[in-house]
């Protein structure tokens, strides 16, 4: 009897765990069913469905970063400038400097994560909120990328080129070596947080700080962690940006954290923290991918109406969030 | 020699207690680098009866950034954030512009007024809409601000239809471009608000149920304040204040813009707020601190052209000043330096204030 009851509630409360996600699935199916009625090409061409993992893995990188910073309850608006700098810093090993892209690919990195323990270690240390830290980020990361140069730099290294143009065949479609980067990385990120002691570590601190430090949590690590592997997550995505779009530009990347915010949020992680999936960040990712290809598909709504149904979408799936808390209550 | 130095010393420590001595001191080192390093900086001049000066100038570009960080203050203060205030800038200098366009004579004072009004009934209507969310539905401020700031821009593209409006209407470039009694028109209506808001809130007991709410929304609630539609109201005033700066900004460039009008001064403001002494945990604001931290922020901004340094490195200063003055204000941080300089023994050391923890929306 008590075993049935405690069965039933566990299940009760790892269904109402999975809500979210289920939502953003159903909201994926929904637009695919209706891009399937629409668009021959949804259901003949297979392609078009890929090509939303391709022309998004970047967003898809750092929305996995943002994800491991929204579960601690914190948030990164420095993404968009880390992509930003990240493909200006290539360009200019690579174009500049002649660096060998084996060097390149490594200092990137380290750039990017060195500037999210950074930022990791003031928000900790110093007490200051995420919000301002991060933002003091943003402006530190797109000032950089002007002060390299104004200008775009073109990327013309064969490593660039090859990682950008190459097709890898599986049976009739083809993929890009940056969707297979990406996938890895979704993979492992998906096994730290649901299999590792960080991954335990960075719920635990979402769903209380407090209670975290009193368990004797490290905290700080786990906090400092979390924003260096947004830091990486950017710096990777900045280096897929300028596989896609072979050039360093000021310019990419703006709004991204807004993107990523945004896909977090329709993945269905609290932006309380403490609870979410990476699984729910891929979903809200392709659920903005498959916007922008349904609005390209249609031909005859302006680019703005991205932006109205992405809002439209981040207020429905906030709302829900509102309502899944009223209903544990 | 030592006796005067004594003298001095408790009112020199009393001043850089005060929370917005370093903003005024980094303000001032700013100013008087200005005046030594740039010749005619400090000149003020009074031509066909208009005020000229780079000193002047400082004030007109920065009154939209005044505005919009008065708005904000208050929202902060109740320990919540709006990021929408650009977008909602965006919208109404879009609504004002086409509605002015669309009259047969732009210079028709009447056409402008409507147009005014027009716009910040609108700006209301968007505060309503943010004050609905957080206050109402309960959603963290950070986020119910974040779709208005997403769709926001979609909607004043659909107000222009994706073009950019330009006009010709004289009453209209009053209010970003005018003067009015040799002043700047903009600058006067950013004081009166400014001192009306004063006025309001601290001659009345309305600034303190406001920092009630955001030190506390519950407490506050069952202590007979009404927080809920505080929140609202303050939520409707930024978005005015966002319209009348978005007003501003349009009839400067007599043009609007959807997606380049106030376009990142969500984040001027929030940082004008933040060095102005205003704590994103709420419960506390000063008026007086914002202007002065949006002067200094449009004083770096001066700064960088007048000194040559390249332009696009603005960011780059800012980032610094951020970091500087958000350091200093810790006060971890200043704990963590008096320890390194006094070594007290940890039990002397005294109880801080339990700071709130997490995102401050």
């Amino acid at each position: 009897m008590t075993t049935i009851e405690a069965v039933r509630a566990r299940l009760g409360a790892s269904s109402q765990r999975y809500i979210p996600v289920l939502a953003t699935l159903i909201v994926l199916v929904i637009m695919y069913g209706y891009g399937a009625s629409q668009y021959e090409a949804f259901t003949v061409d297979a392609q078009v469905i890929l090509n939303v993992f391709i022309d998004n893995a970047f967003l898809m990188v750092v929305a996995v970063g943002m994800t491991f910073v929204i579960l601690t309850g914190g948030i990164d608006l420095s993404v968009g400038a880390v992509v930003a700098l990240s493909t200006m810093l290539s360009a200019v090993m690579l174009q500049d400097l002649h660096w060998p892209a084996y060097v390149t690919v490594p200092a990137v990195l380290a750039v990017g994560s060195t500037l999210g323990f950074a930022m990791g270690a003031v928000i900790h240390y110093f007490d200051i909120q995420p919000f301002i830290v991060t933002l003091a980020g943003l402006f530190f990361a797109r000032g950089l990328c002007y002060a390299i140069s104004t200008d775009a730099i073109p990327i013309t290294d064969p490593f660039w080129v090859w990682m950008g143009q190459t097709q890898l065949r599986v049976g009739t479609m083809h993929v890009s070596p940056s969707e297979i980067i990406c996938l890895v990385l979704v993979l492992v990120a998906a096994f730290v947080l649901a299999y590792t002691r960080l991954g335990r570590n960075t719920y635990a601190i979402g769903g209380n700080q407090q209670s975290a430090l009193l368990m004797g949590l490290p905290v700080a690590r786990t906090r400092i962690t979390v924003y260096t592997i947004s830091g990486f997550c950017s710096a990777l995505g900045g280096l897929l940006f300028s596989f896609y779009l072979p050039s360093g530009d000021s310019l990419h990347g703006i709004g991204m954290e807004l993107d990523a915010i945004a896909a977090v949020v329709i993945g269905g992680t609290l932006l309380t923290g403490g609870s979410g999936y990476v699984l729910g960040t891929v979903l809200g990712v392709l659920v903005l991918g498959l916007i922008q290809t349904l609005i390209r598909f249609d031909g005859t709504l302006s680019s703005w109406w991205t932006r109205m149904v992405i809002a439209i979408l981040l207020f429905a799936f906030i709302v829900l969030q509102r309502v899944i808390v009223w209903m544990r209550r | 020699m030592n006796a005067q130095l004594a003298r001095w010393q408790p009112i020199l420590r009393t001043a850089a207690r005060h929370r917005l001595f370093w903003p005024a001191a980094l303000l001032a080192v700013l100013l008087s680098g200005n005046i030594l390093f740039t010749p005619h900086f400090a000149e003020i001049e009074v031509r066909d009866g208009h005020l000229y000066g780079t000193i002047v100038d400082i004030f007109r570009f920065g009154a939209p950034l005044i505005m919009v960080a008065i708005g904000m203050t208050l929202v902060i203060a109740t320990r919540g954030i709006d990021l929408s205030v650009g977008a909602v800038v965006a919208i109404c200098g879009a609504l004002a512009c086409l509605w002015v366009s669309k009259q047969p004579d732009q210079n028709s004072v009447g056409g402008v007024l409507v147009a005014v009004a027009l716009a910040l009934a609108l700006a209301l209507a968007l505060g309503l809409w943010n004050g609905i969310l957080v206050a109402g539905i309960g959603i963290q401020p950070i986020i119910a601000t974040l779709i208005l700031m997403v769709g926001g821009r979609g909607l004043a593209q659909l107000i222009t239809d994706g073009q950019i409006i330009t006009i010709n209407s004289e009453p209209y470039e009053l209010i970003g471009s005018g003067y009015l009694f040799t002043l700047p028109f903009n600058v006067l209506v950013a004081a009166a608000f400014a001192v009306a808001t004063v006025a309001l809130l601290r001659g009345t007991a309305l600034g303190m149920l406001i920092e009630s709410v955001g030190g506390n929304a519950e407490a506050s609630r069952l202590a007979g304040i009404m927080s809920r539609r505080l929140t609202l109201m303050v939520y409707m005033f930024c978005a005015l204040c966002a319209g009348v700066a978005g007003l501003m900004a349009s009839s400067n460039v007599h043009a609007a813009d959807g997606n380049n009008a106030g376009l990142f001064i969500e984040l001027d403001a929030i940082l004008a707020v933040v060095i102005g002494g205003t704590s994103l945990a709420g419960g506390r604001f000063s008026i007086g601190g914002t202007i002065l931290g949006a002067l200094l922020i449009q004083t770096l901004t001066t700064t960088i052209y007048t000194v040559g340094v390249p332009p696009e490195t603005a960011l780059l200063w800012k980032a610094l000043v951020v970091t500087i003055v958000c350091l200093i204000q810790s006060p971890a941080f200043r704990a963590r330096i008096a320890g390194v300089r006094r070594r007290p023994p940890p039990s002397a050391a005294p109880v801080e204030e339990q700071p709130k923890v997490g995102v401050p929306a």
